[in-house]
């Protein structure tokens, strides 16, 4: 099993601010990696520096054996990344179909991707022609998914999709998640919620104050209630 | 696709119509104090007329900031380069220029104006790499610069044409009016107003029908996610402004032609009224500027009707009453 | 010290050239005592202190406006409608004073209120607009302005050329003229110095937060709408004072002179040229700039008519004297791109390495 995405020793200053200050990361191939960590821990500041959305000041980025830690983000994305922002930003002014057709980079929709994917997003078959800022907010983080995996990628990265969401929805994201794992993809995901990680990670990685803190696997971290008081303690007690 | 059509659509928001029924209401006012029917029409289609090629100049500046937040102190130099470049056309046509056959004039306007367009068009894209490209993202610097940029261009034309005005007789068939009963109706007026409809209902089309429209649209709104999403934003935006650009070029010379002459501060001069419709429409929005355009051409010439002195001011104050209503203009565009 | 505010040049050259510079200024009757010096020595003065004001604006918070001259003019016009309309006395200088400069205050409070309320980014272009629309009244309402040309009026008698006050001091007649300019000159420094002491105070600090990150400064309490309208009265006063001294030495206020959006372009290269948010950067900006317009438009001329003789096409037009503003548009964004910090910038930077 090889690792797709390699982050080393990844600096990201933004304005006079060091956030990220050395992060080494490793998503591997077919695996769903858990980016956890309290608030302000610099993951979300991961995921858009591998963007190309706050470049790195120095280290490297690594996507399945290419360089990509200075190339701009349309270049980034085009190497085959789908990403799913904190602010699901989906473009309102636009329907539920002219964001999907904006993701379908390569062509036209496939219909049977939109198939597999109405399947677990209903919702979106429902409001197809609808203006994507009248969804409700699980709606919208259902479309900003769908953007993602509209075609397929190598690689997901996904900012806490649970983030604000009703228990009924989480639990229907998390069913999708599963899904796309299934069918092969890599993902990396930034999440607070424990349940969330301890259903679909395999891979985790903890970062605090802009490096990473712990690696290891979901199971064992999972089993290890003394390593998560250790390392989330904060981030559990900020969620409950 | 098609056999995926929406079982049912969620209620839409009710449509914001109240900013587009402004002009209409405004007109309907202006019946009873324009004093006669004929006043009425000629007041109506000359600020439909006017509104319509401020509307065709004001398009691409509110794009341009929509896409990008540039905003472009500049843009009135595509205005004037556009109309000198199309004297430049108009001197070896002149005989169909001053031909009474339509199909004549049109013959020396549509090479004119292509050409006033390209030329602006390149000049646009000239300003975009040299200009614009290093002061990107920095509000300052772009206004200084820009500026700069516009009082370089107008001293070229001078020094190029020299200071003195231009004049550019109207062709021979677009002189005079319609005449209906007791009403007259200027037929420039009306070849203006078919290009201000032809040209805003074009960029609503591709706006709306076409990926590089929904692209554009979903720039205005967030630039970064359509990055994300790995299209590059500065090739659709130099892109934007060169047509924004031409269609300013384009503007030009249709003013030119309304005010049968030219000079080389009309860029300037126009750019103030500009920067009032694009405010008042709402920064990006391309229907905004249209109803903004119309509704300044209107107080203008219903003003300048019933209160010629109020007229030296009258936009200002529409611009103060506009935003005391929404501070950010008739439509303001999402996440600015 | 005190006098600057705590707040020196910061370099030695920098310091040297500002003391040559009002040295020569202060003295500038006796050792240049022809018209056409003496004009300029007092265009320096009004300038770097309606530069300055401009500074305040631009450098220290960051907003571009173009209705400077706007309040230049109201105060040059409020001196000379005044002195027009109730004669020669100094109870009509105070009037025009009393009239001009509470009017550019309450203007600049109306207008930053509303563009700033509304949106910051609208300032520029709302300036533009109104600035625009109040050169057109002037220049429209001939009854009160004058219309196109403008208004010119007598001075009391203290301050006319006519009243000698002593003959042969360092060779030269002392007239109500050399007062005139001492008032331009002492009233230009107590602006500048004046100015000084704001953007050294909490308040100026607050204004370079504002800037920096306007954001940071809201969440950190400030009202930065109230900061930002303020610091735009405060130029905007400064700025019809300086109008008015303008006025005074002319004897004449009218659109060319004082409300013409060409002033507002040379302000705009003066502070930039200078050095944004330094103040001093007015002073230099004013000297390198008025110099120049006054010595380098004759060469350009010169060079004109020479290249006229010499049958070359198209260089005429491009040095003809009133293509100044293209050379002028060039050096400005030139200056933007390469010169951002300014002469003062610039020596302040190589006097810390």
């Amino acid at each position: 099993m090889s690792d797709l995405l390699t982050l080393a020793g990844v600096h990201t200053h933004i304005g006079r601010y060091h956030i990220l200050q050395g992060v080494d990361l490793t998503a591997r191939e077919g695996r769903t990696t858990m980016l956890l960590g309290r608030n302000g821990a610099g993951k979300t500041t991961t995921l858009r520096t591998i963007m190309g959305l706050w470049p790195a000041s120095s280290g490297t980025i690594t996507l399945a054996g290419t360089r990509i830690e200075a190339l701009a983000t349309p270049d980034i994305a085009t190497r085959g990344i789908g990403y799913v922002p904190e602010t699901m930003a989906v473009f309102s002014d636009l329907t539920v179909k002219e964001n999907l057709i904006l993701a379908a980079r390569t062509g036209p929709l496939d219909d049977a991707q939109l198939a597999w994917i109405f399947q677990f997003f209903p919702a979106l078959k429902k409001f197809w022609l609808s203006s994507a800022g009248t969804l409700s907010g699980g709606q919208k983080q259902m479309l900003s998914i769908a953007r993602a995996i509209v075609e397929p990628r190598k690689l997901l990265l996904i900012d806490e999709p649970t983030k604000g969401l009703a228990p009924a929805i989480v639990g229907a994201l998390i069913d999708c998640l599963a899904e796309i794992k299934r069918r092969g993809a890599t993902i990396l995901l930034v999440e607070q919620n424990f349940r969330v990680a301890e259903a679909i990670g395999d891979d985790v990685a903890v970062m605090d104050n802009g490096r990473i803190m712990y690696t290891g696997d979901m199971p064992t971290l999972a089993a290890n209630t003394a390593l998560q008081e250790h390392f989330l303690g904060l981030s559990l007690e900020a969620h409950q | 696709m098609s056999e995926l059509a929406a079982d049912e659509a969620l209620p839409e928001p009710p449509r914001d119509i109240v900013p587009a029924a402004l002009p209409i209401v405004l007109a309907l006012v202006m019946l009873p104090l324009s004093g006669s029917a004929s006043s009425w029409v000629t007041l109506t289609v000359a600020s439909l007329a006017m509104g319509m090629m401020i509307f065709i100049m004001a398009s691409g500046l509110t794009l341009v900031f929509g896409l990008m937040d540039v905003l472009n102190f500049g843009h009135g130099a595509f205005i004037a380069v556009g109309a000198y470049v199309a004297t430049l056309a108009f001197g070896p046509l002149a005989a169909w220029m001053q031909s009474d056959s339509l199909l004549d004039n049109l013959a020396a306007l549509l090479p004119a104006g292509l050409l006033a367009m390209a030329v602006s068009g390149a000049l646009g894209a000239v300003f975009e790499r040299v200009l614009i490209l290093p002061v990107y993202g920095q509000h300052l610097k772009q206004i200084l610069i820009t500026m700069g940029g516009l009082i370089v261009a107008e001293q070229s034309l001078y020094a190029l044409w020299g200071p003195q005005q231009i004049p550019l007789p109207l062709p021979g068939a677009l002189r005079g009016s319609f005449i209906l009963g007791d009403i007259a109706i200027a037929k420039y007026r009306v070849l203006a107003m078919v290009v201000g409809l032809v040209v805003f209902v074009g960029t609503l089309l591709v706006l709306n029908r076409t990926k590089v429209g929904l692209l554009i649209r979903a720039g205005v709104e967030n630039r970064e996610m359509v990055e994300a999403l790995g299209y590059r934003v500065r090739r659709l935006f130099l892109g934007v402004f060169m047509v924004g650009s031409a269609l300013a070029g384009l503007g030009g010379v249709m003013w030119g032609l309304y005010r049968e002459q030219i000079h080389a501060s009309m860029g300037g001069d126009l750019m103030i009224l500009i920067f009032i419709v694009v405010i008042i429409g709402g920064l990006g929005s391309v229907t905004g500027c249209f109803i903004g355009a119309i509704l300044v051409a209107m107080v203008a010439n219903y003003g300048g009707f019933l209160l010629p002195k109020l007229a030296l001011v009258s936009n200002i104050l529409l611009m103060v009453a506009i935003l005391m209503w929404r501070p950010r203009g008739l439509y303001p565009v999402t996440n600015r | 010290m005190m006098i600057l505010s705590g707040d020196p040049p910061r370099s030695r050259v920098l310091s040297a050239l500002l003391i040559v510079i009002v040295a020569l200024l202060a003295l500038a009757p006796f050792l240049f005592p022809g018209a056409k010096p003496l004009n300029v020595a007092t265009k320096i003065c009004v300038f770097a202190a309606l530069v300055a004001s401009y500074d305040l604006l631009l450098g220290y918070t960051g907003t571009v406006s173009f209705a400077h001259t706007m309040f230049y003019g109201i105060g040059s016009y409020g001196i000379a409608i005044a002195l027009y309309t109730l004669g020669p006395t100094w109870t009509a200088v105070g009037a025009g004073l009393a009239c001009g400069l509470p009017l550019a205050v309450l203007l600049a409070l109306a207008i930053g209120l509303f563009s700033l309320r509304v949106q910051a980014i609208f300032f520029a272009m709302i300036t533009l607009a109104v600035a625009s629309a109040f050169l057109v009244l002037a220049s429209q309402l001939s009854g009160l302005t004058g219309g196109e040309d403008g208004r010119s009026f007598q001075l009391p008698e203290l301050l006319r050329p006519g009243t000698v006050f002593a003959k042969g001091v360092f060779g030269i007649t002392v007239s109500g003229r050399t007062l005139t300019y001492y008032i331009v000159f002492v009233g230009a420094a107590a602006m500048i110095l004046a100015l000084l002491r704001v953007v050294n105070s909490p308040f100026g600090r607050v204004l370079q937060a504002i800037r920096e990150n306007r954001f940071r400064a809201e969440a950190l309490g400030y009202r930065t709408v109230f900061h930002l309208t303020l610091a735009n009265c405060i130029a905007a006063l400064v700025a019809a004072f300086a109008g008015a001294l303008n006025a005074l030495w002319l004897r004449y206020a009218g659109p060319d002179t004082s409300l013409a959006f060409s002033i507002m372009l040379d302000i705009l290269l003066m502070v930039v040229i200078g050095g944004m948010g330094t103040i001093y950067g007015a002073i230099i900006g004013a000297v390198i700039f008025i110099l120049a317009q006054n010595y380098l438009q004759a060469l350009m001329g010169l060079a004109s008519s020479a290249a006229a003789d010499a049958g070359l096409p198209l260089l005429p037009g491009l040095l003809h004297p009133d293509r100044w503003l293209l050379w002028l548009g060039l050096l400005f964004i030139a200056s933007v791109y390469f010169f951002p910090t300014g002469v003062v910038g610039r020596l302040r930077g190589a006097a810390r390495q």
